[in-house]
């Protein structure tokens, strides 16, 4: 099993993070990640993304083109990797902001709506665990149980009062996600 | 003793496992894309726990003498830059192989050349393994693919750097510095209480004082010093040279290629594979010294060579002087900090060497 994974929206929206706490998940599950940021100039002040290779196997190139799964959280986002997912394969994006929504039929379309979940949640900060919740309910690679274990393995201990937090965050995510068109 | 296992950006890998390697001191100063392992390192604050010192110079140029002088006392030293600030250290360097003083040098290469990008990048191989400071020396480089390997390479660094009383270098490049993966790191080991006896720790009354230089104004001298370094040389190659092949049996085609580069290729071997073409990936560990013979073994069973590197074609040379014309080489990468894609490397394969 291999799912090559792109997430992708504003610097701030907790993309990165949202990837870590992936592959840490990934991790307590025994399998194998990778964790790729972008770091560049668009890092600063415009996009950010990441590409999670999670898999039964050792992983190869940590770089790529094409991926299985894209969460895609802002118009810009959209435009670039719209094209980038296989066919036969998922995305995922927040409506909020989106004037041009996704086209293509050969892939499964799910919309989450996660900032005007998370601000009706009075939590904008947890945005991105709703968004990590939709995942984890329509690609059901790493389990719930293994993502709350990553949020304390990945966050300092400080903030460990903030997981239950996280945790209703995940679960609405798991509740609100749609279909939007199934492959 | 187990092992821990963390998930870890390169750049943090090499910083946690220089402190459990027991290293004594590190120098550096700030560079994208590398800055993390001094930033890992002051927030590690390991001067508490094992006494290493962790110390931001004023310059990269500073940083590289620190080094010399911690090296020349016996120490385990090191330091980590980027591309332009690897090129500042040049001088340093080559003190430190004229001085044969063991010591770790990192470089988390990104495009160039000058100042260049903060992507990475593979163009600094003749930088780092035909010299780049001036003098008939050599560093060892090796050059990690994984994070694993970033965290591994530091202790090997160490133990090969004092056999030797060798500067060794790890060659690697943003992505890798960049990613996280799975590290499983090594328990804590205590720093060294004992040093060579060609270090200046204080001269006592029984012994000869210890000069540490790469001065020696007597041509003569210097010749008969650079024939031992040369023996050296020699000695090195045939002892450590380190490689990994991955599915060679059967290949018509090999790819090489090191660092992200070979991780990319492992790829591009499954792709050609799909595509009912056998590929296979030799993947140098150790840049200098070379697979040289291993190399020129396999061209004699294939096809047709292609060296992968994110340059214009730099480590592709060495390849050529392995294979001795045995077999056609090519060279493919992208520059300037773009990433080559398995997909473009295995449409390259088939241009090259199979015609569409």
């Amino acid at each position: 099993m291999t799912e090559e994974i792109i997430i992708a929206g504003f610097g701030g929206q907790g993309v990165l993070s949202m990837g870590k706490i992936m592959a840490y998940s990934a991790v307590m599950q025994d399998m194998e990640v990778s964790w790729m940021p972008s770091y560049g100039p668009e890092m600063r002040g415009g996009t950010a993304n990441v590409t999670v290779i999670i898999s039964s196997e050792r992983i190869s190139s940590p770089i790529i083109r094409h991926f299985d799964t894209g969460i895609i959280l802002n118009q810009q986002s959209l435009d670039k990797f719209e094209n980038a997912i296989k066919p036969g394969g998922v995305l995922i994006y927040d409506g909020n902001g989106i004037t041009r929504h996704p086209e293509r039929k050969d892939i499964s379309i799910y919309r989450v709506d996660a900032a005007e979940e998370a601000a009706r949640m009075n939590s904008s900060k947890t945005f991105n665990m709703v968004v990590l919740g939709g995942f984890i309910k329509v690609r059901p690679i790493i389990k719930l149980e293994n993502v709350i274990k990553g949020l304390k393995k990945s966050l300092p201990e400080r903030y460990h009062s903030l997981i239950p937090m996280n945790e209703k965050a995940l679960i609405r995510g798991e509740e609100i996600i749609t279909v939007v068109h199934k492959a | 003793m187990e092992r821990e296992l963390r998930l870890m950006k390169g750049n943090e890998a090499i910083a946690e496992a220089a402190i459990r390697a027991g290293v004594d001191g590190y120098f550096g100063y700030p560079i994208t894309p590398q800055s993390e392992i001094l930033e890992y390192l002051m927030e590690a604050n390991p001067a508490e726990t094992t006494g290493m010192i962790v110390l931001q110079a004023e310059s990269e140029i500073a940083a590289i003498n620190m080094v010399y002088g911690g090296a020349g006392c016996g120490k385990k030293v090191m330091t980590s830059s980027s591309s332009p600030g690897i090129s500042l250290k040049q001088e340093g360097i080559s003190y430190i192989a004229g001085a044969e003083l063991p010591c770790l040098i990192v470089n988390v290469v990104r495009g160039g050349p000058g100042l260049g990008t903060i992507q990475p990048a593979q163009s600094d191989y003749f930088q780092s393994v035909k010299g780049g400071g001036h003098g008939d020396y050599h560093l060892i480089v090796l050059a990690p693919a994984s994070v694993q390997e970033m965290a591994d390479f530091v202790e090997l660094s160490f133990d090969l750097a004092f056999k030797y009383r060798n500067p060794v270098l790890i060659l690697s490049d943003g992505a890798i510095g960049q990613m996280m993966e799975k590290v499983y790191l090594k328990p804590q080991k205590p720093r060294a209480t004992e040093f060579p006896d060609w270090a200046t720790t204080g001269k006592s009354a029984s012994r000869e004082r210890n000069i540490i230089t790469s001065l020696d104004l007597d041509p003569e001298g210097q010749e008969e010093f650079n024939h031992k370094l040369q023996a050296k040389y020699a000695e090195i190659s045939k002892n450590e040279v380190r490689f990994e092949e991955f599915q060679c049996e059967d290949a018509e085609y090999l790819f090489v290629a090191y660092g992200t580069s070979a991780r990319v290729c492992q790829k591009s071997v499954q792709i050609a594979r799909e595509q009912g073409i056998t590929a296979g990936l030799l993947r140098p560990v150790t840049l200098f010294p070379f697979p040289s013979v291993r190399i020129n073994e396999l061209a004699g069973k294939i096809k047709g060579i292609l060296s992968v590197e994110m340059s214009s074609g730099q480590m592709v040379e060495d390849v050529l002087l392995a294979v001795n014309g045995k077999v056609q080489v090519k060279h493919f990468g992208r520059m300037g900090g773009i990433v080559t894609t398995p997909e473009e490397v295995v449409e390259k394969l088939k241009s090259f060497f199979i015609g569409g």
